[in-house]
């Protein structure tokens, strides 16, 4: 199936044994809470609590308590959904993109990168919702007969689309995520010492024991997820962008939307894995498996992406000019160099010249600087969307209707909320689920290492088969386990 | 229906492939082989045959896609029809999208719903396991002793001799 090189550097350092895994990754899935992690979950909490009072400000005083206006009627709800469903993006790539192009180094990230994933899509569907002024009317977006006669929604809608790709999306992303989850939570269950926790997991494992049928099955069955996932994940901003780019909004209606939009949401995405896993990398001592040379691959990518977003603003000025129109051209001015300059020149500084200084070996190796980088990244980002969203609608066909917009307290709220929920249940995930994918860390631990079973106990058993008096079997039949590659 | 199985521990891969090899060249079933990871090259070994999941996917695919396609232009189409932007009622490039999405939907949830299924996996409370270690780092061998055609202390020795670092007998009751 693939050739391993011997020069290849260990995917996973520190000579781990198969038991190390378990050991290394059951741990904090054992062990009591920690000081720190009950601090971190506290935090989240709070955060979680300016959410709930937010929502119900919002609900009970109505979108009146949002700084929206009539020239503005999209701001900080839109900008907060497209950047929670953008990080969410890195998710997927890692564990379906990834998986297709046997990148084998995503095995240590791609359980929390999915996990991410999930999280970010449930904080990102807070906002439209939300944004309905009545949410519990939400299902008033899906095609349902309803009692008002048979008025179907408009499939011609992009807003329609996106209710279609981001549930899609969601759902399948959970799919994808929880088979993964099941053969760890067999190991979990295998190893619980109470009666609650191994019923917990027997429940949540389905029944998995490990048999090669079912491994086989497995692997035909993530690969089919995987390989419906990557357009999937594609199409999931490609439609995000469509919200924009079906407009005739100066600034939106652009062709080159979808492909900068995937682009940024990737750039983003990679930007709080990385925020997320260096710090769960020390908090959970799992550096051995979540190793510089993961940080460096992801800073790799991050600077990828970010190049191809700092190409798309610049086609985007380049383009405005060409086209000589008068408002697409006053459109790009004005978010240069109008009263929103600063968001402008805030999103250019973090997104295109932050992550050039990857180009510098030292910085991509470098934990703080990596650490200092995905937040600016992050930050960018956000100051993308905001750029993108609110210069090209304060600003409209009539003067005399221009406006600005200034979040209020609630709008806030309602942001920092959802980084509340979201570390909520990240950290609640990282406390109960396993953080790293030991079955799929187990197979390529011996990545790197030199071929055969050298390091590990089974070395003296290796040499009984060589020397096997096994009657059928040659003497000294050579092993060869090329033949299993 | 209580059923006894021999267990051959295995504490490498590349060690149980050659014995599974081995093994059944000697003569002897395999009941099943339990791993703590997929193990490549173990299918071939077992001679267990392509999973014809990937048909499977196709045509949950290719429900999603006709049953959204006769949505949209079953809703828009015929059962309300609405001029909207003074486009056609089907408009077909339109629909895109949303096709696209549930042939996705149907695809992904068919495929896990399927597997589940074939591999008997459900939620339950307790999951009877023949050796713990197997989902750890231990890889097991089971062999079916039931219809007597196996000699223990004969397998014994097979099962050492292929490199298997302990062989234990377990009785397992199986519905």
């Amino acid at each position: 199936m693939q050739h391993v090189s011997a020069v290849r550097e260990p995917l996973v350092t520190g000579g781990k044994t198969y038991h190390d895994v378990t050991q290394d990754v059951c741990r904090q899935v054992e062990a009591k809470p920690n000081v720190r992690w009950m601090a971190a979950l506290s935090v989240a909490l709070f955060l979680f609590g300016v959410f709930l009072y937010s929502v119900y400000r919002t609900l009970w005083y109505g979108i009146g308590e949002w700084g929206l206006n009539k020239t503005v009627g999209w701001a900080w709800d839109i900008t907060n959904f497209v950047w929670w469903v953008g990080i969410g993006h890195a998710g997927t790539l890692i564990s379906a993109v990834l998986l297709l192009f046997r990148q084998k180094w995503r095995t240590s990230i791609n359980r929390a990168a999915e996990a991410m994933t999930i999280f970010a899509v449930i904080c990102a569907a807070m906002f439209p919702v939300l944004h309905m002024g009545r949410p519990w009317l939400a299902f008033w977006v899906l095609p349902f007969q309803n009692t008002f006669g048979s008025l179907w929604v408009n499939f011609n809608s992009p807003l329609l689309w996106d209710v279609f790709a981001i549930s899609t999306y969601f759902s399948v992303s959970l799919v994808f995520w929880y088979t993964g989850l099941i053969p760890d939570f067999a190991t979990i269950r295998d190893r619980a010492k109470g009666p609650i926790a191994r019923r917990a997991y027997a429940l949540l494992s389905f029944g998995w024991t490990g048999s090669a049928k079912h491994w086989s099955r497995y692997e035909t069955v993530s690969l089919i997820l995987a390989g419906v996932s990557t357009p999937l994940v594609l199409s999931v901003h490609t439609i995000v962008s469509m919200d924009f780019a079906t407009s005739v909004v100066p600034g939106w209606h652009t062709t080159i939307f979808p492909p900068y939009f995937v682009a940024g949401a990737i750039f983003s995405g990679f930007a709080m894995v990385l925020t997320l896993m260096l710090i769960t990398r020390v908090v959970f001592k799992l550096e051995d498996y979540i190793t510089l040379e993961h940080i460096a691959l992801m800073n790799k990518i991050m600077m990828i992406t970010g190049s191809i977003v700092g190409v798309a603003y610049i086609t985007e000025f380049f383009i405005a000019w060409y086209s000589q129109v008068e408002f697409e051209q006053y459109a790009f001015i004005n978010r240069a160099t109008g009263p929103y300059w600063w968001a402008y020149w805030s999103m250019m500084t973090c997104n295109v010249i932050t992550p050039q200084l990857v180009w510098i070996r030292k910085v991509r190796y470098s934990i703080p600087l990596t650490f200092l980088l995905s937040i600016i990244v992050n930050i960018g980002m956000w100051f993308e969307r905001f750029v993108i969203i609110v210069t090209s609608l304060h600003r409209d066909y009539l003067p005399s209707s221009w406006a600005m917009f200034s979040p209020t307290r609630i709008d806030v709220g309602i942001y920092l909320g959802t980084i509340g929920l979201f570390f909520t249940l990240f950290l609640l995930f990282a406390k109960f689920f396993p953080v790293i994918n030991m079955a799929e860390v187990k197979s390529v631990l011996k990545y790197g290492v030199d071929n055969g079973p050298t390091y590990v106990a089974g070395h003296d058993h290796h040499a009984s088969v060589q020397h096997s008096a096994t009657p059928g079997v040659p003497a000294s039949a050579p092993v060869n386990y090329n033949k299993h590659d | 229906m209580t059923k006894r199985f021999a267990l051959g521990i295995f504490d490498d891969e590349d060690v149980l492939l050659h014995a599974i090899d081995n093994i059944r060249a000697a003569g002897v079933k395999i009941h099943d082989v339990f791993t703590p990871f997929p193990v490549h090259g173990i299918d071939d070994a077992l001679g267990i045959e392509r999973s014809r999941l990937p048909i499977a996917a196709f045509f949950f695919g290719l429900c999603g896609t006709s049953f959204a396609l006769w949505m949209q232009i079953y809703m828009l189409g015929f059962d309300w029809p609405m001029i909207i932007g003074g486009k056609p009622h089907i408009a077909l490039p339109a629909f895109i999208p949303v096709t696209f999405e549930l042939t996705v939907l149907f695809c992904a949830w068919g495929m896990m719903i399927t597997f589940f299924t074939i591999c008997g996996l459900y939620p339950r409370w307790k999951v009877p396991v023949l050796d713990v270690r197997s989902t750890d780092d231990k890889f097991v061998m089971a062999i079916d002793l039931n219809n007597g055609a196996v000699d223990m202390n004969h397998l014994r020795q097979l099962l050492r001799d292929n490199g298997a670092s302990e062989v234990n007998e377990k009785e397992m009751t199986q519905k």
